[in-house]
């Protein structure tokens, strides 16, 4: 058993404040902004000059002077901004923003970040994912526990091209979420139904745990 | 004072062969379609301007504006951040034919580069890339504790932008997220040539509305049905 996607999502929406400025990267992380509590009102950011945008148009209402860092037609809330992308990065580089949430392909007990390129092959894009794993006052990952092939992504160095060093601050994965402090794995909250033997046996370094670990509880989305 | 020039034609004619060209825009939004069509009708008219730098946040999608500069072989180099779109056989075609080169830069420092030349700041340092393979050959200093990469302005022969209101001094306004790199790109170019979807008598733009000052603007042309890059590529694919 492990959480899907939506419910990754989920639960890291659950530690973003109301009123926090908040960039979530382009794809999986984009799901985030469903899951706000209710209650709680994010200011999001995305890196080609708007704050405070909203959902999608219905379709045939895209406006595409109106799009998001992905290119997708996006509306405005009150209280939007425009900005040129100096600003923009900014924002994000100038720590304005208070978190950042990232999809990895590999992230290290160190903090160190992969997420931008799967070696030499192709042609390579980095857009801002370098840019956003510094000055956000949190920069947090959300990720299946292990690859595809079930190897780990957590692990103790990276062995793929990097996006930034000890960036990272918080995880989300499928099965639990685990904080880095001075470089190392600190597991916080699990899916009951594991154990710990059983978790660490799918990640590749070595989880801390340090008081109690929580009960990852997340609803059926 | 008047910038306005007749026509795109005469708008494009600063361009020459071996240009620096800083292009406007992040995807669609903000692509000045019909000086980028004017500049490839001119290349199939003439051959000239070719052997291009181009720097644009993107490398074209579909096969209109940059791609098609690509396709057309005018562009030796890219300057560029993210040369993927949803449909980016123009770039990667050339490029894995080794025809284009590619200068790759994270993209919050492709902007700030282009500021940093409109600004006068030959370098500047940014935490940005530290650590990275994007980093390799650049010196790195420490400040407060923490590593930064020293990163190199960015400048143009010529700035080819699309401006919502145009007055005849080249002040100019932007349309929603239309506006992302001109701003910069109309001050790190040597020429910086507007498309603008009205131009206006100078006085029409109230001053606290104004973006981009005219200081920063050289030609300035009338396209009041310009184009969308975006709403284009998905008609074609529709």
């Amino acid at each position: 058993m492990k959480l899907t996607n939506a419910q990754i999502a989920w639960r890291a929406a659950q530690d973003i404040e109301d009123g926090a400025y908040v960039n979530l990267g382009i794809g999986f992380p984009e799901m985030v902004a469903q899951f706000q509590p209710s209650g709680r009102a994010a200011i999001f950011h995305t890196e080609n000059g708007i704050l405070n945008f909203g959902e999608a148009p219905a379709a045939g209402d895209e406006d595409w002077d109106l799009i998001n860092a992905g290119k997708k037609a996006v509306t405005l809330k009150p209280g939007a901004a425009f900005f040129h992308h100096a600003d923009s990065f900014a924002m994000v580089r100038g720590g304005h923003l208070d978190v950042a949430i990232l999809g990895a392909y590999e992230v290290a007990e160190t903090g160190d970040l992969a997420n931008w390129s799967t070696g030499p092959k192709g042609v390579p894009a980095v857009g801002g994912a370098m840019d956003l794993v510094h000055g956000a006052k949190r920069v947090a990952v959300i990720t299946d526990h292990v690859t595809k092939d079930g190897k780990p992504k957590l692990v103790k160095r990276c062995s793929l091209p990097l996006t930034g060093v000890g960036c990272v601050t918080r995880i989300y994965t499928s099965l639990a979420v685990i904080d880095i402090v001075n470089s190392r794995f600190v597991l916080r909250e699990k899916l009951p139904t594991l154990s710990l033997d059983e978790l660490q046996a799918l990640t590749g370094a070595e989880l801390l745990v340090e008081g109690e670990i929580i009960n990852l509880n997340v609803p059926e989305i | 004072m008047d910038k306005t020039v007749a026509d795109l034609a005469d708008a494009i004619a600063v361009v020459e062969d071996g240009a620096t060209v800083m292009i406007g825009g992040f995807g669609g939004a903000g692509a000045p379609i019909e000086l980028i069509h004017a500049l490839i009708d001119r290349f199939r008219a003439t051959g000239s301007p070719g052997r291009l730098t181009v720097i644009n946040n993107n490398a074209g999608n579909g096969r209109i504006g940059i791609a098609a500069m690509i396709d057309e072989g005018m562009v030796a180099k890219m300057v560029c951040s993210f040369p993927r779109s949803s449909d980016p056989r123009a770039f990667t075609e050339k490029y894995l034919a080794g025809e284009i080169e590619l200068e790759l830069v994270p993209q919050g420092t492709l902007a700030e580069r282009i500021r940093a030349g409109g600004a006068g700041i030959p370098a500047f340092y940014t935490p940005t890339s530290y650590g990275t393979e994007l980093a390799a050959g650049k010196p790195v200093a420490e400040f407060e504790g923490r590593s930064y990469v020293q990163e190199r302005w960015l400048k143009a022969d010529v700035a080819l932008i699309k401006a919502e209101l145009a007055d005849r001094h080249g002040n100019l306004t932007y349309r929603k997220a239309a506006r992302n790199f001109s701003p910069l790109m109309a001050m790190a170019a040597r020429t910086t040539v507007v498309q603008a979807h009205a131009i206006v008598e100078p006085g029409a733009i109230d001053p606290e509305q104004v973006v981009t000052p005219g200081i920063f603007v050289d030609r300035v042309v009338e396209v009041g049905d310009a184009a969308q890059e975006e709403a284009l590529i998905r008609q074609e694919y529709a």
